[in-house]
């Protein structure tokens, strides 16, 4: 195997993978991910996850975040297990093995099903545990997609009628950073008229001077990319402009039914399906009739070609073998207390997802990233330091 | 190309219009300079061109402008876009993208250019503007020239017949702006492209232009070739103000036709500027740099932003009744050495002693006292309303600092009003009930002058202050800053204004990279380097001239001698 990487990596030129083909991979292991608390199978999600990332991100800033995702995934899993100690859980968890006593708060009788402190027990501390996991394997997944993909890039090939849209999110992405930067600069400047203070005075000396900045820096921005031929577009009649509208709203609702449905194991599978394709319909409708009125190219657009194709496939195994297949093994029962066992089939299709490491080019790096300015302007011309003898 | 036809436009709640009864016809191929006074309306001027004003800015515009045979009445500025490109004075508030080639594409990719043809016209201007080693960079780690050439670059990449700039070069060292108006005539020169530009450094660009267009103070507007027009416009740079001041016709407009009619004048001038004016080169300043008492020492300053070293061990005294100036290119690390030295910066070694203490140990209100530093934007300062409440504002935080120390000494602390008065001092007649948001750019940096000097601080220091200065402005800058070096007090510039440091400053030091590469009396060192030389030592070399002030005066000397 890993000689055949190492082979394929020689010949294979690197380039970044298509962006929805990351998506597509990693939303696959999250629909997996839903159906199953199984600590031992998340974990295994999550080095899957981790092995990809190691092997197929960039070097852009958004890929140097898989640590924090990693940190808040923890920091979830805490929060939930803390929860459910202080607060106690569901009565149905409750079991025999009693771990602690918290002290018990009394409270008021319209607070019934809440209560604070009381017994711990081993069963609700494992329950809130694989809760938890769940969660925050999610998060990885999301995360991972994130570290994966650059998110202006996935932005750009949102379909054309969303185009505003894609627009509006890319600009709120790029104002974030300056808003930081200039919450620094107006700090810094303050303190040079001696306003250290903290607190509502500190608030009020540092956000007048950066709301301006804010504002006048997006006026520009708006004005430039006016003049620039944002929003250029061929005139829409207003029965198209309805029905695009109509459509997106319907394959909206329908996209959302479908998937609940799908996702949530309640009602009959049949009609979750005919409503996930009949969203899925209008919403592509929408899109080609809304396209139709924005007038754009794209600048060398990412191909989709066989590594696509093949981190696509392999993303949608574990989420098709464990939607479809046998339930067993999936979710370790906690009242009574059982040690989970691995089992065999979804453990497979997880572990096929990995093939993602060696099936998707690697990434194309800068050749080289030189420091803040290199020394491109010419040097002014001065013969030797002229100093002062006093 | 362009043609204004009655053109009056008024911003809404204003009683004047900004431009009055504008008839101009400007056709292809020229390059167009666009001057006047602040706020005299240039930039009104450039955004009627593509239709922002009124489509984006609001207002009230009668009579009509069409570009290439469109109205902008019918056409938004989008629907202009592949005729006017508009390049802003801070490229990158205009950027859209995050790497060179993407805002380079970004333009055309809103107009449909098909891909292969976007591909080819990418590789086309990034050779053009000469930024191919740049492609895969992130926007914002270049600098400032860098940013300026790839904002025209991704405006000119759509093919527009017209180019419009407000005032490119105004945040750049002066060999980046060179460059980049290099770039800007070679467009007008190759392709044809017609260029309306505004400027405020005229020196660099008045020679190159093919028309001038003067928007007086009422608003109306004059045009003609650029020796007419400069015979008696508001504004002129020095080449122009010494050809009035010799008699010299036709005015000259380059250094190289001031230097081929210069010979008399020179014959004439006295061998050494005389003492009687107050300029840097004189024997007296010259005389008097190194001998004042030193207000603050710095020694062997580091300061690193993470991997990059800004400054690397300078050394520098400013002493009393000096004024020094720091240049450099943009990143050489003037602005961190001044924020090092006020206290407030990161310093990572070195010492700084002013009076016998270290401002970086005491609390921002206490170190104020001793060092004022007016920030690059001056506005980041003033957070009030009106002048009147930053005025009032500014009294009490000065008196923080100040009875914090005389606490137990008796005596009145700081009267009121001292803020106010400092601002009467340097920028008469400001409004009380303005907002400091609407203050021009010069009444703006007084009032930020005034609020930093009211605990009376002995050594001053200011981040490139001439930014947005038309010339009346930055001369009234040049008083100011004599008047405090008058008053015994030391003032540091970091400037890219050579034509301001040969006016202001008795010393020059120049960084690169970090460290400093000379350190001497103005004259000694912007003679000795042709980036940094004033037009009028440019001129009149090998005679030490540095200003215009000086030779008027050498040439009364020589009349009554």
């Amino acid at each position: 195997m890993a000689e055949v990487a190492g082979r394929m990596t020689g010949r294979r030129l690197p380039r970044t993978l298509h962006p929805i083909a990351w998506w597509i991979w990693a939303l696959g292991l999250a629909a997996a991910v839903t159906r199953t608390t199984n600590p031992l199978l998340l974990l295994l999600v999550v080095s899957v996850l981790g092995l990809v990332v190691v092997s197929r991100r960039g070097d852009a800033p958004w890929a140097r975040a898989w640590r924090y995702y990693l940190l808040l995934a923890l920091v979830v899993v805490a929060i939930r297990v803390v929860f459910r100690v202080v607060f106690g859980g569901d009565v149905t968890t409750v079991g025999e093995h009693t771990l602690l006593r918290l002290p018990h708060v009394p409270l008021p009788h319209w607070a019934a099903g809440v209560q604070i402190g009381g017994p711990v027990t081993a069963e609700e501390l494992l329950s809130a545990l694989y809760d938890g996991m769940l969660l925050a394997t999610l998060l990885c997944c999301v995360g991972a997609a994130n570290v994966l993909a650059n998110p202006k890039r996935a932005l750009r090939i949102l379909p054309r009628a969303l185009y505003e849209l894609g627009a509006a999110v890319v600009v709120a992405i790029s104002i974030a950073p300056q808003l930081v930067e200039s919450v620094q600069r107006a700090r810094r400047a303050q303190r040079l008229r001696g306003n250290d203070a903290t607190g509502f005075r500190a608030l009020r000396v540092v956000a007048v001077p950066v709301l301006e900045d804010a504002l006048d820096r997006s006026l520009m921005l708006a004005a430039a990319m006016d003049a620039r031929g944002y929003g250029r577009r061929a005139d829409a009649s207003p029965l198209a402009r309805r029905v695009t509208a109509s459509c997106l709203l319907c394959g909206a609702s329908g996209l959302c039914l479908g998937a609940y449905g799908l996702l949530a194991t309640a009602g009959p599978r049949w009609v979750e399906l005919i409503a996930f394709g009949v969203g899925t319909l209008a919403c592509a409708t929408g899109m080609v009739v809304g396209g139709r009125r924005v007038r754009r190219s794209t600048y060398r657009p990412d191909p989709w070609r066989w590594p696509e194709w093949g981190v696509t496939g392999c993303g949608l195994v574990p989420a098709a073998v464990l939607m479809f297949g046998s339930s067993a093994g999936l979710n370790p029962s906690t009242v009574p207390l059982v040690w989970p066992t691995l089992p065999l089939w979804p453990a497979l299709a997880i572990l096929a997802a990995a093939a993602a490491a060696v099936l998707a080019p690697p990434p194309a790096r800068p050749l080289a990233s030189p420091a803040v300015s290199p020394p491109v302007e010419q040097q002014p011309v001065v013969e030797s330091p002229v100093k002062v003898s006093p | 190309m362009i043609e204004f036809e009655g053109v009056t436009v008024t911003y809404p709640g204003a009683s004047e219009p900004v431009l009055r009864h504008v008839d101009l016809s400007l056709p292809e191929g020229e390059l167009v300079l666009v001057v006047g006074r602040t706020g005299a309306g240039k930039s009104t001027l450039l955004g009627a061109v593509n239709g922002s004003v009124p489509h984006f800015t609001g207002g009230r515009l009668r009579g009509r402008v069409s570009v290439a045979g469109r109205d902008t009445r019918t056409h938004p500025p989008r629907e202009l876009a592949d005729v006017v490109g508009m390049v802003g004075q801070d490229p990158l508030a205009g950027f859209v993208t995050d790497f060179v080639e993407e805002e380079l594409a970004y333009g055309m990719e809103q107009l449909g250019v098909p891909a292969d043809v976007m591909r080819r016209r990418v590789e086309e201007t990034l050779d053009l503007l000469g930024i191919a080693d740049l492609r895969d960079r992130p926007l914002r780690t270049l600098s400032g020239g860098q940013q300026q050439r790839v904002a025209i670059g991704a405006v000119l990449a759509a093919h527009p017949a017209v180019l419009v700039l407000d005032e490119p070069t105004s945040a750049l060292d002066p060999t980046a702006a060179e460059e980049v108006l290099a770039n800007i005539t070679r467009l007008v020169h190759d392709l044809g492209t017609t260029v309306l530009l505004a400027e405020h450094r005229l020196e660099r660009v008045v020679q190159y232009a093919d028309r001038l267009v003067e928007v007086l103070p009422d608003g109306s507007v004059r045009d003609g070739s650029p020796v007419d027009l400069m015979a008696d416009a508001a504004v002129a740079p020095p080449v122009v103000s010494l050809g009035r001041l010799a008699g010299w016709t036709p005015l000259p407009l380059s250094v190289r036709d001031a230097r081929r009619m210069a010979e008399p004048l020179r014959r004439r001038l006295p061998e050494v500027p005389p003492d009687g004016s107050r300029s840097a080169a004189s024997r007296a300043d010259r005389a008097k740099v190194g001998q004042g008492i030193p207000l603050l020492s710095a020694q062997r300053i580091v300061v690193r932003h993470g991997a990059v070293v800004a400054v690397r061990g300078v050394t520098l005294d400013l002493r009393a009744g000096e004024v020094a100036a720091i240049m450099g290119r943009n990143g050489a690390g003037k602005s961190s050495l001044l924020w090092a030295m006020q206290g407030q910066g990161p310093r990572q070694g070195g010492i700084v002693r002013v009076a016998g203490q270290d401002p970086a140990r005491l609390a921002p209100s206490q170190a104020r006292r001793l060092v004022g530093l007016v920030p690059q934007d001056p506005s980041d300062l003033l957070y009030l309303e009106t002048v009147a409440a930053e005025c009032a504002q500014g009294d009490s935080d000065a008196l923080e600092a100040v009875t914090r120390r005389r606490r137990k000494a008796s005596g009145s602390p700081l009267p009121t009003g001292t803020t106010r008065r400092l601002l009467d001092r340097f920028a008469p007649g400001v409004p009380d009930e303005a907002h400091p948001h609407d203050l021009s750019e010069g009444q703006r940096l007084a009032l930020a002058l005034a609020v930093q000097l009211a605990p009376e601080p002995r050594v001053v220091l200011l981040d490139e202050p001439t930014r947005g200065l038309d010339y009346p402005a930055k001369a009234a800058l040049v008083e100011v800053v004599r008047s405090l070096a008058a008053d015994g007090r030391s003032v540091l510039v970091a400037t890219h204004d050579v034509e301001f440091a040969a006016a202001a400053a008795d010393r020059v030091v120049v960084l690169a990279a970090g460290e400093v590469v000379a350190d001497g009396p103005t004259a000694e060192v912007v003679t000795s380097s042709p980036a940094f030389a004033p037009q009028t030592a440019k001129i009149l070399a090998p005679l030490p001239y540095l200003t215009v002030d000086q030779v008027a005066c050498g040439l009364a000397v020589g009349a009554a001698s």
